[in-house]
């Protein structure tokens, strides 16, 4: 039973993953299939959050931050400078120890979450596509039920062109 | 050598971040152009721009081997590297060179088929499509692929609605390959996220070395593979997942066809081949078990139920996408051999089937834009309206089939090769028999063509009526390049030979 609760993002990603799939196979309304699409792409970004999840994991910012580029390599005159002062955290109390280069503190990883970003971005720009063709085949077809698209381009069909 | 020295060196060195960034650049650029001629101008010099980049760029690659740009100074793994090898040079080449010969024949095609005020938007959606293609191929980093497979993806299904102006299923087969491309691109990302899991890298170099410690990976990797060989099959039509491409093919504008069929399935079977063989390696069993029974099994069957379909097609485009089915089937069966010769010709048929497809869709775009027809029946009598242009489509066509002294025959007859070599008859004799197949469906258009008179309109028979020069320019180019491929292949079978031993080894 506790390997349930411990992989319970999993289990609501695969619930998410297939509602959604089925959604957009099984109905035969655009926009529920839009719907269902966006239900699937969703459960792929709670995935990747997981993924970020380290357990006991503080927020990944760096308190010593150096010169970035070559491998921490050229000293601070490139980089930020230093920050000094206790940083306020904004879900910690003053007891919270923040996370750097060469501490060993556990911090969760950044990654997943900024790459989820780009993802949604990629989401939002299908859907808009989406729901814009979907108003372009409304305007043309009168209708967004795809049996009755496919009845109206039926003898379109058989005659092989359009006129 | 000579090309080379004119080349400027910073376009060398930063070629690889030029070749995507022009075009994302100028897509931007061009989608506020008022004027739809000024739009194509600048179209055309940035395709220009990028296929001498391209080319050059391939050349160096050849004479230094494989080189690795930081983009913005980041040292991979962490930073985003952007890799040129053997193995994308020449899709880079093939896609920046479509791109370019789709421009030209875009100047009249598009007066024709899309409304004036939706022209620079075209052209803008076309060079956001050209970037994600060459973004996806040359990025050495797998979430990156991802980004610009949805960039190519999303200007696709706009390019493939804009055919609504010339027929109106355009629309429905832009939002079933909207549908069906998402599903594939989440699925492909699915998978880069279990490997990233898995390896706790995103660059396919480094996955690829922490799999092979691994020794293959656990059950994370094995989803993964399953995952992205799935979101890939959708991609580039692997045969049961193939149901968006005839639609697509059949109704989009005519030089979108040609791209798509030219470039966007190859760059996918591009990913799959660096996928299976690069980040992965095909010594591991689940990789070894995929390869033989999904890609060699599904590619037959794709082969011989998509060139039957194309038998029975009425309507001439719908017939050349279920051949491209067909062919997709070639390449997945000379990537599912894995062997070094086998993976070399599909490789080499990609490259080449870009070309003849590339050349027969632009034929079949200047014959709808002359008479306006893309069904069988109205290909009467064509060989005597438009001589010149069905002949470039009969040289291509040829070409599909596999004549000899044709590129399609030079693919067929190395993968049928590859094929006995590693003991493959069976699948000599698929190859032999879809040949059959093409023979038949390609034949019956030529048969129409040449041995029937032109029909009758309105008490008069139809006059010779050629297709304008800038639609003849780029139809032709590709026809003798496929003849040209036929008869003198050294270049092209050594550098698909290059790309195989790059992912196999040499032997």
């Amino acid at each position: 039973m506790s390997d349930w609760f411990s992989q319970y993002n999993y289990i609501v990603v695969i619930i998410l993953m297939m509602t959604g799939l089925y959604t957009v196979f099984a109905s035969r309304n655009l926009i529920k299939k839009l719907a269902g699409l966006s239900v699937f792409q969703t459960s792929v970004f709670l995935l990747y959050i997981t993924i970020g999840k380290v357990s006991g994991g503080q927020p990944p910012i760096l308190i010593e931050d150096k010169g970035y580029g070559d491998d921490y390599g050229s000293g601070g005159d490139g980089g930020h400078s230093l920050l000094d002062g206790t940083i306020q955290v904004a879900a910690g109390d003053a007891a919270y120890i923040l996370p750097g280069p060469g501490s060993d503190v556990l911090y969760s990883n950044p990654l997943p979450h900024v790459l989820i970003l780009t993802a949604i971005v990629v989401g939002v720009a299908t859907l808009s596509i989406g729901l814009a063709l979907t108003v372009r085949i409304r305007e043309v077809y009168r209708t967004i039920e795809e049996d009755e698209i496919e009845a109206a381009d039926f003898v379109y069909n058989l005659e092989g062109t359009a006129d | 050598m000579s090309f080379l020295e004119l080349v400027p060196d910073w376009l060398l060195t930063h070629g690889p971040a030029f070749l995507m960034a022009l075009p994302l650049i100028m897509a931007a650029v061009t989608a506020i152009l008022p004027n739809k001629r000024v739009a194509w101008a600048s179209t055309f010099i940035v395709t220009a721009i990028l296929t001498v980049t391209a080319f050059s760029i391939a050349l160096y690659n050849a004479e230094v081997g494989t080189t690795i740009y930081k983009m913005g100074g980041w040292a991979p793994p962490h930073g985003i590297s952007l890799v040129v090898d053997a193995l994308n040079a020449p899709v880079l080449v093939l896609i920046a060179l479509m791109s370019f010969i789709t421009v030209i024949y875009a100047m009249p095609a598009t007066v024709a088929e899309i409304k004036p005020n939706k022209r620079a938007p075209f052209y803008a959606a076309f060079l956001l499509c050209t970037a994600g293609l060459l973004g996806m191929v040359i990025t050495g980093d797998a979430f990156n692929v991802f980004v610009f497979l949805e960039v190519s993806s999303i200007s696709t299904y706009v390019l493939v609605a804009m055919g609504a102006a010339r027929d109106r299923r355009a629309l429905s087969a832009a939002y079933n390959y909207l549908i069906l491309g998402s599903i594939g691109a989440t699925f492909f990302v699915i998978g880069i996220g279990f490997l990233f899991m898995e390896t706790g890298t995103l660059n396919m170099a480094d996955m690829a070395r922490i799999l092979a410690d691994l020794d293959g990976g656990s059950r994370v990797a094995k989803v993964a593979f399953g995952f992205i060989v799935i979101g890939l099959g959708l991609k580039l039509a692997m045969f049961p997942l193939h149901t968006w491409l005839p639609g697509a093919y059949a109704y989009s504008p005519t030089p979108v066809t040609a791209f798509l069929a030219s470039t966007a399935t190859k760059a996918a079977l591009y990913l799959l081949l660096r996928f299976t063989f690069f980040v992965f390696d095909p010594s591991y069993a689940y990789v070894a078990d995929v390869l033989m029974f999904i890609l060699v099994g599904m590619g037959v069957v794709g082969m011989i139920f998509a060139s039957l379909q194309a038998i029975f097609q009425t309507d001439v485009r719908r017939m050349l996408a279920f051949s491209s089915v067909a062919q997709v089937g070639y390449m997945l069966l000379g990537i599912g051999i894995a062997t070094t010769a086998s993976v070399a010709a599909g490789y080499l048929h990609l490259l080449n089937h870009a070309i003849i497809k590339g050349g027969l869709f632009l034929a079949l775009g200047a014959m709808w834009y002359r008479f306006g027809i893309t069904r069988m029946e109205d290909f009467r009598g064509l060989g005597k309206t438009m001589p010149l242009t069905m002949g470039a489509f009969t040289v291509s066509g040829l070409s599909l089939i596999g004549v000899p002294f044709t590129a399609g025959f030079v693919s067929k007859i190395n993968l049928a090769g590859a094929a006995a070599d590693a003991g493959w008859w069976w699948a000599v004799a698929v190859i032999m028999i879809t040949s059959i197949l093409a023979l038949i469906y390609i034949g019956r258009v030529l048969l129409l063509a040449y041995f029937q008179s032109p029909p009758t309109v309105n008490g008069t028979v139809v006059a010779r009526n050629e297709a304008p020069i800038a639609m003849l320019l780029p139809m032709w180019t590709l026809a003798l390049a496929s003849i040209f491929v036929g008869l003198k292949s050294d270049a092209m079978v050594g550098a698909a030979t290059r790309a195989a031993e790059l992912l196999l080894g040499a032997g």
